[in-house]
C-alpha cells in the first residue's frame, strides 16, 4: 500500500479544491452579510421563520421514505442473498441496478406521464373500475418519487452484508436449536445491521436535501428544505441564506449520524460502493459536502 | 455399551458424484469414535448427516431407536464443534455460551450457573465479557466446545477441532478433548486425518476411504490387526510388499520364504505381505532372513529412520542403534509379525 501513497496526491488535491474549499466557502457565506462582515442573523432569521417548518416537513418526508425502503428492501435483499443460484443473485442485482444507469430526472419524470390525471395509472384504475387516483403533486407522490429512486441504496448494503454473512454461522444457530424464524431474529438480522445503518444513511441524506424530486412530482404544494436552500441561490440570490440552512442541515445530518458505529458502516460502505458506482451520476451538489462531512 | 446412533444403507452422492456408498455404521453410547480418512472420503459428509445439515439420498440414520432422517438440525439431540468454530461475532463470550440456552428458555440463574462451569471446564475462567474476534485460536476453540457443550447433548460432533492449532496446541487440546469426554461422559464423534491423533483419542476408529469403510476397530486392533493394505498403509507407517501364500503359515516374499501365522488363504494365492517399520529387525548379515545395504539413516528423537534395499524393495526399519550408509545388514522378521492380507 506505501507504494502508492505518492499516487494519490491528484486526488488529495482535488479533494481539499473540491470538498474542502467549498466547504469552508458555504460556512464562510452563512456567516457572513452583504457586505462581508461576520453576522448571525441568517441563522436568526432561520430558526425563527418558516423555513424551520419546511425543515421538519422534509424530516417527516426523508423518514417515511427511507422506512418504505427499508420495508421494501430488507426483505428484497434478503431473498435475493439467501438464493443458492449465483445466476439467480446477479441477475436479480443487475435489475435493480439498471434502472439506475438512465437519467436520474428522467427517470422521475416518467412518473409525472405515470401518474398524472389521464396516465397510465389512472387508465389501468379506470380499465378495473376504480379511481381516478389523483395523487401527482402531493406528498405521496414525492415519497414514491424517493422511494423509487433510492430503494437500490437501501437494497445493496444490506444485500453486500447478507450474501457474505458466513454460512457456518446459520448452521451454528441451527445446531444450537433455533428454527428459521430465531435463526433469522438471532443471528441474521443483528449480524445484517451495518448493512441496515448504511442503507438508511444512503436513504435518508439524499431523501432529506433533495429538490429535483420534490420539483418534478411535488409540483409547488410540497415544498422541501432541498427546494428552499436552491431557491435562495437561483431565484432569490441570497446565497448568504442559502448558506445558512445548508449549514443547518448539514448539522443535523452530522448529528443523527454520530450514534451510528462509523467503523462497521465504512465496512459496509466501501463494499456496497463498488456496486453503487451510480452515486455519482444522480448528482446532489450538496449531499457531495455532507457526505464528506460525516466521514 | 449400547447402541447409540446407527447409520443404516446411507447413500449420498454430490451432483451424481458418490461420496458415500451403502455405508452402515452403529456408534455406541459414550465411546470417542473417530472417523479417519484421506481429504474428501467423506467424513464431513457422515457429520453433516448426523447433525441434520444433509439428508441422505438413501438409507436411515436412527437415534436410540427413532428414525432421525428428516428431522431437523435444531431438534436433534446432538450438537458440534464445527471446524472453523463458528462463534457469533455479535455476541461476547458469555453470550455465545449462553446462546443455546437461553433458546430453550432456561431461567437466567441457571443459565449463569452453566455457563461458569464451562468456562471452568475449559480453563477460560473470566472471559465471559470478552470479544469473540480478541481471543486467539486455541481460546476460540475452547469457547466453541463450552458453547456446544454447555446445552448437555447425547452426542458431540467434532469436525477436525484441532485442524487450525499450531502442533504445542494440538497436544494440548488432545488431553484437554479427551478429559473433558470422560468428564461428561458424552458421546464424541470425531473427525480427523491425521492418524497420530486418532490413535490417541479414540475408544473405536472408522477408517474410511472414498466413502466406503475399510475397518471398524480400537486403536490398537487397527494398528495391530490392519484388514487390508489400504489400513495398513494409512495408519502408522508399513512396509507392504507382495508376496505369495502357499498354504497356512507359508508365505514367500522378497525371494525368501517365511513362516507366518495367518492361515486360510487359497494355495498359491497372491497377497500383500504387512510388516511395521518397528517389527523389522536389524541384525548382521549372516543372521539376517534377507541382506540389504543401508540406504539412508535420520535420527527421529527416540530412534533411527533407515531405509534398506534388498534388491527387490526397499525396507523401512526403525532402530535404536545406527547403521551407516553403504552398510550391508541382515533383516529379519519374526512370524508374529508378518501380516497377510488378501489383494484388495
Ligand atoms: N455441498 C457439496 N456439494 C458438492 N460436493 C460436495 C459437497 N460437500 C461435499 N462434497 C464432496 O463430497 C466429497 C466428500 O466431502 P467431505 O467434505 O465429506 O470430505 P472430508 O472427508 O470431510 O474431507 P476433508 O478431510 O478434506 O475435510 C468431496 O469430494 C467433496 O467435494
Ligand atoms: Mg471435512
Amino acid at each position: 500500500m506505501k507504494h502508492f501513497k505518492n499516487l494519490s496526491a491528484p486526488y488529495v488535491v482535488w479533494a481539499l479544491i473540491f470538498i474542502v474549499v467549498s466547504l469552508f466557502m458555504v460556512i464562510f457565506y452563512a456567516f457572513t452579510g452583504e457586505t462581508g462582515q461576520f453576522t448571525t442573523q441568517h441563522f436568526v432569521r432561520f430558526f425563527s421563520g418558516s423555513t424551520l417548518g419546511t425543515l421538519f416537513q422534509s424530516l417527516k418526508i426523508a423518514l417515511i421514505s427511507t422506512v418504505i425502503c427499508l420495508i421494501i428492501g430488507y426483505p428484497l435483499a434478503y431473498i435475493i442473498a439467501m438464493s443458492t443460484s449465483g445466476r439467480y443473485r446477479a441477475t436479480a442485482i443487475m435489475l435493480i441496478v439498471i434502472p439506475m444507469w438512465m437519467n436520474f430526472l428522467l427517470r422521475t419524470y416518467a412518473w409525472v406521464t405515470i401518474l398524472s390525471k389521464n396516465g397510465i395509472l389512472n387508465s389501468l384504475l379506470r380499465m378495473v373500475g376504480l379511481g381516478p387516483l389523483d395523487i401527482l403533486y402531493t406528498d405521496w407522490a414525492v415519497v414514491l418519487g424517493m422511494v423509487y429512486n433510492f430503494l437500490p441504496f437501501m437494497i445493496l448494503p444490506i444485500y453486500t452484508v447478507l450474501e457474505k454473512m458466513d454460512q457456518g454461522l446459520i448452521e451454528a444457530a441451527a445446531d444450537l436449536g433455533c428454527n428459521k424464524v430465531l435463526t433469522f431474529v438471532k443471528v441474521i438480522f443483528p449480524l445484517s445491521l451495518p448493512g441496515v445503518v448504511s442503507g438508511v444513511a444512503m436513504v435518508f441524506i439524499p431523501a432529506i436535501s433533495t429538490f429535483e424530486i420534490t420539483a418534478l412530482l411535488g409540483g409547488n404544494k410540497t415544498n422541501l428544505i432541498g427546494n428552499v436552500i436552491e431557491q435562495q441561490f437561483t431565484v432569490t440570490g441570497d446565497w448568504h441564506y442559502g448558506s445558512a440552512i445548508s449549514v443547518v442541515l448539514m448539522l443535523f445530518l452530522l448529528v443523527s449520524l454520530f450514534f451510528t458505529d462509523r467503523e462497521e458502516r465504512d465496512k459496509v460502505h466501501a463494499s456496497a460502493s463498488d456496486m453503487v458506482d451510480t452515486h455519482q451520476d444522480v448528482a446532489f451538489p450538496e449531499t457531495n459536502q455532507q457526505e464528506v462531512h460525516y466521514d | 455399551m449400547t447402541l447409540q446412533i446407527e447409520l443404516k444403507n446411507i447413500n449420498k452422492a454430490f451432483d451424481d458424484h458418490p461420496v458415500l456408498v451403502d455405508l452402515n455404521l452403529g456408534i455406541e453410547e459414550d465411546e470417542f469414535l473417530t472417523l479417519l480418512g484421506p481429504s474428501g472420503c467423506g467424513k464431513t459428509t457422515i457429520l453433516r448427516l448426523i447433525g441434520g445439515f444433509e439428508t441422505p439420498d438413501s438409507g436411515s440414520i436412527i437415534f436410540e431407536g427413532r428414525d432421525i432422517t428428516h428431522l431437523p438440525p435444531y431438534l436433534r439431540p446432538v450438537n458440534t464443534l464445527f471446524q472453523q468454530y463458528a462463534l457469533f461475532p455479535h455476541l461476547n463470550v458469555y453470550e455465545n455460551i449462553a446462546f443455546g440456552l437461553r433458546i430453550k428458555k432456561i431461567q437466567e440463574a441457571e443459565i449463569k450457573k452453566r455457563v461458569g462451569e464451562m468456562l471452568n471446564l475449559v480453563n477460560l475462567r473470566g472471559f465471559d465479557k470478552r470479544r469473540v474476534e480478541s481471543l486467539s485460536g486455541g481460546q476460540q476453540q475452547r469457547i466453541a466446545m463450552a458453547r456446544a457443550l454447555v446445552n448437555r447433548p447425547e452426542v458431540l460432533l467434532l469436525d477436525e477441532p484441532l485442524g487450525a492449532l499450531d502442533l504445542k496446541l494440538r497436544k494440548d487440546m488432545q488431553v484437554e478433548l479427551k478429559r473433558i469426554q470422560q468428564e461428561t461422559g458424552i458421546t464424541f464423534i470425531f473427525v480427523t486425518h491425521d492418524q497420530e491423533e486418532a490413535l490417541t483419542l479414540s475408544d473405536r476408529i472408522v477408517v474410511l476411504n472414498e466413502g466406503v469403510i475399510q475397518q471398524i476397530g480400537t486403536p490398537i486392533g487397527i494398528y495391530n490387526e490392519p484388514s487390508n493394505a489400504y489400513v495398513a498403509d494409512f495408519v502408522g507407517e508399513s512396509n507392504i510388499i507382495e508376496g505369495v501364500m502357499h498354504r497356512d503359515y507359508d508365505v514367500t516374499f522378497s525371494n525368501h520364504r517365511f513362516v507366518c501365522v495367518d492361515v486360510g488363504f487359497k494355495t498359491d494365492e497372491k497377497v500383500d505381505v504387512v510388516i511395521r517399520p518397528e517389527d523389522v529387525e536389524i541384525v548382521s548379515p549372516q543372521e539376517g532372513m534377507l541382506t540389504g545395504r543401508v540406504l539412508s539413516c535420520l535420527f527421529l528423537g527416540v530412534h533411527y529412520e533407515m531405509r534398506i534395499d534388498t534388491g527387490n524393495e526397499v525396507y523401512l526399519a526403525h532402530s535404536t542403534i545406527a547403521r551407516d550408509v553403504g552398510d550391508t545388514v541382515g533383516i529379519r522378521v519374526i512370524p508374529d509379525n508378518i501380516h497377510v492380507m488378501r489383494k484388495g
